[in-house]
């Protein structure tokens, strides 16, 4: 049974035709990466599937469960489906607690003393406590970057999404957030990474999937794609990527 | 030893010391001259004379300038009440004017046609229609007061410009936030609530700070309809010594809250130039 799979999804921006039927499947605890040239498609897939923005046609499935029926209200399913974006995207007037605070106070209908604690232990769980309190503009990328995780993890979502999340950072802070990654997948979390860190795909990865305009040109283990790529196309771009 | 080691400053810091202190010392002196010319000349005047004691006028102006205070306080009145209710009119209007869903659409229309009407005709033509019109259908006392409805006036007129205010700054918060918020499972009302309003009023704090500079002196206006406030209580004493000297003194009222109301907003203003970059 899978988690979370995508058939023939189309997404449209006016004329242009941005996911060309994408199909996707991602099982309980998979760690899979979306790779590709920048335009490629990748964060649109990733915004599609935590239904930020409607799709044309196709369905994605949760649980089996059909999520893009027009119509259904969206809150539900993006409270099961965390997502971490480029830029962090931290709300600068809040604390980093308050951050992650926010949505559980709001949804999950907890005591707020034990929503207190729980979130505590979120941020000791990514050795956070000390910077808990402080507003974003007073933390470094990394740590503001390891704070959006907790903030989305903090609604216990079932699947991870993670768009570019090491792109904006200094070289020396990519790693202390990757690692939160291999954590993460080390308790099993199922997560969809769109990266550029091929290495890192390399290591982690359980499945890749190299999309070029808006398709899925090939999909495979790391060894598969890193190793024999049956696709020129897939080729090409490793040999760039790889420099 | 040279002379800055001496001073405990860097050369670099003598320099700019020396630097400041000469650019100081011909800012005094120019404006020295400036003053100095405006004493001796504008007295030359065939006229000054005559404006001296019609609008300059010592005696007058002691005589008149406690009960002008006293006046001053009915425009602080009218301005404390309709100020709050200017804020949360014009923060109605404003998600009114930008509400997504088609149940709200006629608060859309409304929203619309209340800001174009509103900014559309003069302040003056408002209180006078609203301030006179509404008492005119004969309500019992005390709904008859030109102060509710002279308020009113203002209230409305000025809602119409801050909820634009408003929206500019729901505008310029950044739609990410608006994805990681919605990501998060909040709903469209949260979202607006808890992560863009606070930003939005944030970011317009200084301009919603001139809107209220510009309200404590539009409050003058309601003196047109009834109530005997500054300016008004100035024409009387106008009037009485046939002396135009109560004018200067509402005016010299006016400045003493409107200037640093006005530093403080380019204050903020300033700052909030210096974060954004
Ligand atoms: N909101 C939008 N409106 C219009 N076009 C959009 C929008 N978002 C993305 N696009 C277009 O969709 C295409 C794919 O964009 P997307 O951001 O998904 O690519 P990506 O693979 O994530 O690239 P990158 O590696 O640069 O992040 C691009 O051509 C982009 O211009
Ligand atoms: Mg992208």
């Amino acid at each position: 049974m899978l988690k979370l799979e995508l058939r023939n999804v189309v997404k449209r921006f006016g004329e242009n035709t941005v996911c060309n039927g994408i199909s996707l499947g991602v099982e309980q605890g998979q760690m899979v990466c979306l790779i590709g040239a920048s335009g490629a498609g990748k964060s649109t897939v990733l915004r599609c599937i935590n239904l930020l923005e409607p799709i044309e046609d196709g369905e994605i499935f949760l649980d089996e469960e059909d999520i893009s029926i027009p119509g259904l209200n969206p809150q539900n399913v993006r409270s099961k489906i965390g997502m971490v974006f480029q830029n962090f995207n931290l709300f600068p007037h809040m604390t980093a607690f308050e951050n992650a605070i926010l949505a559980p106070k709001r949804i999950r209908g907890l005591s707020k003393v034990d929503l207190n604690a729980e979130i505590e232990m979120l941020f000791e769980r990514f050795e956070l406590t000390e910077r808990m309190h402080n507003y974003p503009d007073q933390l470094s990328g990394g740590q503001q970057q390891r704070v959006a995780i907790v903030r989305a993890l903090a609604m216990k979502p079932e699947v991870m999404l993670f768009d570019e999340i090491t792109s904006a950072l200094d070289p020396q802070l990519v790693g202390e957030v990757l690692d939160v990654l291999l954590q993460l997948k080390a308790q099993g979390m199922t997560m969809v990474l769109a990266t550029h860190e091929m290495q890192f795909a390399r290591q982690a990865a359980d499945k890749i999937c190299f999309l070029k305009d808006g398709k899925v040109v090939e999909e495979g283990t790391a060894k598969e794609i890193f190793n024999t790529p049956k696709q020129a196309e897939t080729k090409a771009f490793l040999e760039r990527a790889l420099k | 030893m040279p002379k800055y080691k001496a001073a405990g400053m860097t050369r670099r810091e003598l320099y700019e010391h020396q630097q400041r202190r000469r650019s100081l010392i011909i800012a005094g002196i120019s404006t020295i001259c400036v003053v100095v010319t405006i004493i001796f000349l504008v007295p030359l005047a065939p006229g000054w004379e005559k404006v001296q004691k019609s609008f300059f006028n010592g005696a007058v102006l002691t005589k008149t300038f406690p009960k002008l205070l006293d006046a001053f306080r009915v425009n602080i009145m009218i301005f404390a009440w309709s100020a709050p209710a200017i804020a949360i009119l014009g923060l109605m209007i404003a998600l009114a004017r930008d509400a997504k869903s088609p149940a709200l659409f006629p608060l859309r229309i409304f929203g619309a046609a209340f800001t174009d009407i509103f900014r559309g005709v003069p302040v003056i033509l408002t209180v006078y229609l609203i301030g006179f019109g509404i008492p005119g259908l004969g309500l019992p006392r005390p709904w008859n007061s030109p102060f509710i409805w002279g308020s009113l006036a203002l209230i409305l007129t000025y809602s119409a410009y801050v909820a634009e205010i408003f929206r500019a700054g729901i505008d310029s918060v950044h739609p990410s936030q608006r994805s990681a918020a919605l990501s998060l499972g909040l709903s469209e009302r949260q979202v607006m609530k808890d992560v863009i309003l606070p930003q939005a009023i944030r970011n317009v704090v200084p301009s919603q700070m001139n809107m209220l500079i510009a309200l404590q002196k539009d409050v003058s206006l309601l003196s047109f309809i009834g109530p005997v406030e500054i300016f008004r209580q100035a024409g009387v004493y106008k009037s009485l010594f046939a002396n135009f000297t109560p004018y200067v003194g509402a005016a010299i009222i006016f400045l003493i809250v409107t200037i640093p109301a006005t530093r403080y907003a380019d204050y903020l203003m300033a700052r909030q130039m210096r974060e954004r970059r």
